[in-house]
C-alpha cells in the first residue's frame, strides 16, 4: 500500500498560538512531501500476545486485588479504519488518561485532586480482524492546566494508534458527547473548521450495559492508500 | 468510499504514562515497556544520541521518539521507543547501521525514520537520519529536500557513534516530512 499525501488541512496547524506550548515547539516550515517508501509503508507488528489479561481494563489493571478504580464506569469502543474505509485489523491501540478527579499519575503532575490508589490511567488493546477495539475505564475528570489563562481540558482519553505502516502513525484524543469544555479548549479548537467535533464520542445507548456502565463509541480513521481500489469491502 | 484521517492532537505532557508506563513510574502494569528492549538485529552496532531543541534552544525533555529502520541487509523491521528525559534531554539508541533499501527501481541511502511527539507538538513529526559518509546521490527522499536543508538530516559523528539533534524551529530547523 502506498500512502496518499497527508491532508494537513484536517489537522491542527503546527503553531496554534492559543495553545501556548506550540509556539516554540511547532515547526515553522511546512513539511516536505516525499513518496511513501518501504520505510513508511511497513511498520512494527505486535501480536495479541503482547497483551496481558487486564490491559484493556483500566478499572482493575492497577487496582489492588479485589479493588476497583473510583469513577463512572465507562466502556469505550469503536473501529479503526483507513481513508478508503477498510478495516485496520490487529493493530495496537494504547490509551492514557487522568483519573475521575482529573489527576494523572505522573511525576510532573501537581493538580490538587487526589490520586486514586487503584487507578493507573494506562491501557492497551488490539483491534480484531474487523478493526474493532474495546476497553473499560472510569470517565476521566476535566482538569485545569497552565496555558496563561483560565484553561480547563475537557474530559478526554489520549489514543496512540499504529496502523500497518509507520507513515500511518497517529496520536489523538477522544472527547465525550455533551462536554461544554470542548468548545472552550485551545487544544481541541486548534483543529480547523470545527474539526474537534470529529473527536467527540457519542454516548452509545445500544452498548450501554444496564446497571453497570455507559458506553461511548469512538471510531478512528488512519491514512489510506494512494489509489482507492474498487474492492473497498470493509 | 473516502473518509478523512482523524484529526491529530498533541500527546501532551503525560504521554509516558501511556507509552512507557514502567519508565513513568507505573510498575507492574505491563511486563516491560514496548520498544525499550535491546535491539538484536543483523548489522554493525552503532550508538546514536541526540536532543530535541525548541525555538529558544531549550531541550525538550518530555518528548517520546520512535524509531523505524532497516537492519544491515536493508530489511525494515527494527522499531524502538525512547524518551528524552535524560539529564540533558538526550535520547540514546544502541542499534545497527541500516543497509541501503530498494525503492522504485533504485536504492535509498541508509536511513533511520523518526517520529516525535510531545506537549506542544500538534501532529507527530516524521523525519529521517542519514549518515554523512554514505552516497546520497540516488536517494528519492533527499532529492525532494532543498540542498541547503539536507544537512539537517545528517547524523554527526562523535566519540562513540553519532549525534542527531533535532531543531523544532530556528535557522537550523530540521526538515520534517509529509509522506
Ligand atoms: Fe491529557
Amino acid at each position: 500500500m502506498t500512502l496518499r499525501p497527508r491532508d494537513m488541512s484536517g489537522h491542527p496547524p503546527a503553531i496554534a498560538p492559543a495553545y501556548r506550548s506550540s509556539r516554540l515547539r511547532g515547526p515553522t516550515q511546512a513539511p516536505i512531501a516525499i513518496p511513501a517508501t518501504p520505510t513508511e509503508t511497513t511498520g512494527p507488528v505486535f501480536g495479541h500476545g503482547v497483551l496481558g489479561p487486564l490491559d484493556g481494563d483500566l478499572i482493575r489493571n492497577f487496582a489492588a486485588p479485589g479493588q476497583m478504580a473510583i469513577g463512572q464506569r465507562t466502556i469505550v469502543h469503536g473501529r479503526v479504519t483507513d481513508e478508503a474505509g477498510r478495516a485496520v485489523p490487529n493493530t495496537l491501540v494504547e490509551v492514557w488518561q487522568a483519573n475521575a478527579g482529573g489527576r494523572y499519575r505522573h511525576a510532573k503532575e501537581g493538580y490538587l485532586a487526589p490520586l486514586d490508589p487503584n487507578f493507573g490511567g494506562c491501557g492497551r488493546v488490539m483491534t480484531d480482524d474487523q478493526g474493532r477495539y474495546r476497553f473499560e475505564t472510569v470517565k476521566p475528570g476535566a482538569y485545569p492546566w497552565p496555558n496563561g489563562g483560565n484553561d480547563w481540558r475537557p474530559a478526554h482519553i489520549h489514543f496512540s494508534v499504529f496502523g500497518s505502516g509507520f507513515g500511518q502513525r497517529l496520536i489523538t484524543q477522544m472527547y465525550f458527547e455533551g462536554d461544554p469544555l470542548v468548545a472552550r479548549c485551545p487544544i481541541a479548537q486548534s483543529i480547523p473548521a470545527g474539526g474537534a467535533e470529529r473527536l467527540v464520542a457519542p454516548l452509545d445507548w445500544e452498548e450501554t450495559v444496564p446497571m453497570d456502565a455507559r458506553a461511548y463509541r469512538f471510531d478512528i480513521i488512519l491514512r489510506g492508500p494512494l489509489a482507492t481500489p474498487f474492492e473497498a469491502t470493509p | 468510499m473516502t473518509q478523512r484521517e482523524s484529526p491529530s492532537q498533541t500527546a501532551g505532557p503525560y504521554v509516558h504514562i501511556g507509552l512507557m508506563p514502567n519508565h513513568a513510574g507505573l510498575p507492574g502494569l505491563y511486563d516491560g515497556d514496548l520498544g525499550a528492549g535491546p535491539i538484536m538485529a543483523e548489522g554493525q552496532p552503532v550508538t546514536l544520541r541526540g536532543r530535541i531543541l525548541d525555538g529558544e534552544g531549550a531541550s525538550v525533555t518530555d518528548a517520546v521518539l520512535e524509531v523505524w529502520q532497516a537492519d544491515g541487509t536493508g530489511t525494515p523491521g527494527i522499531w524502538a521507543r525512547r524518551s528524552t528525559d535524560g539529564p540533558d534531554g538526550d535520547w540514546v539508541l544502541d542499534t545497527v547501521r541500516p543497509g541501503p533499501m530498494r525503492f522504485d527501481g533504485g536504492w535509498m541511502a541508509p536511513h533511520i525514520a523518526l517520529w516525535i511527539v510531545a506537549r506542544g507538538i500538534n501532529l507527530g513529526l516524521q523525519t529521517r537520519i542519514y549518515f554523512p559518509e554514505d552516497d546520497h546521490s540516488a536517494d528519492a527522499v533527499l532529492a525532494q529536500v532543498p540542498p541547503g536543508r539536507r544537512r539537517t538530516l545528517m547524523a554527526v559523528p562523535d566519540a562513540d557513534g553519532y549525534r542527531f539533534d533535532i531543531h523544532l524551529q530556528g535557522p537550523d530547523e530540521t526538515v520534517f516530512l509529509n509522506i
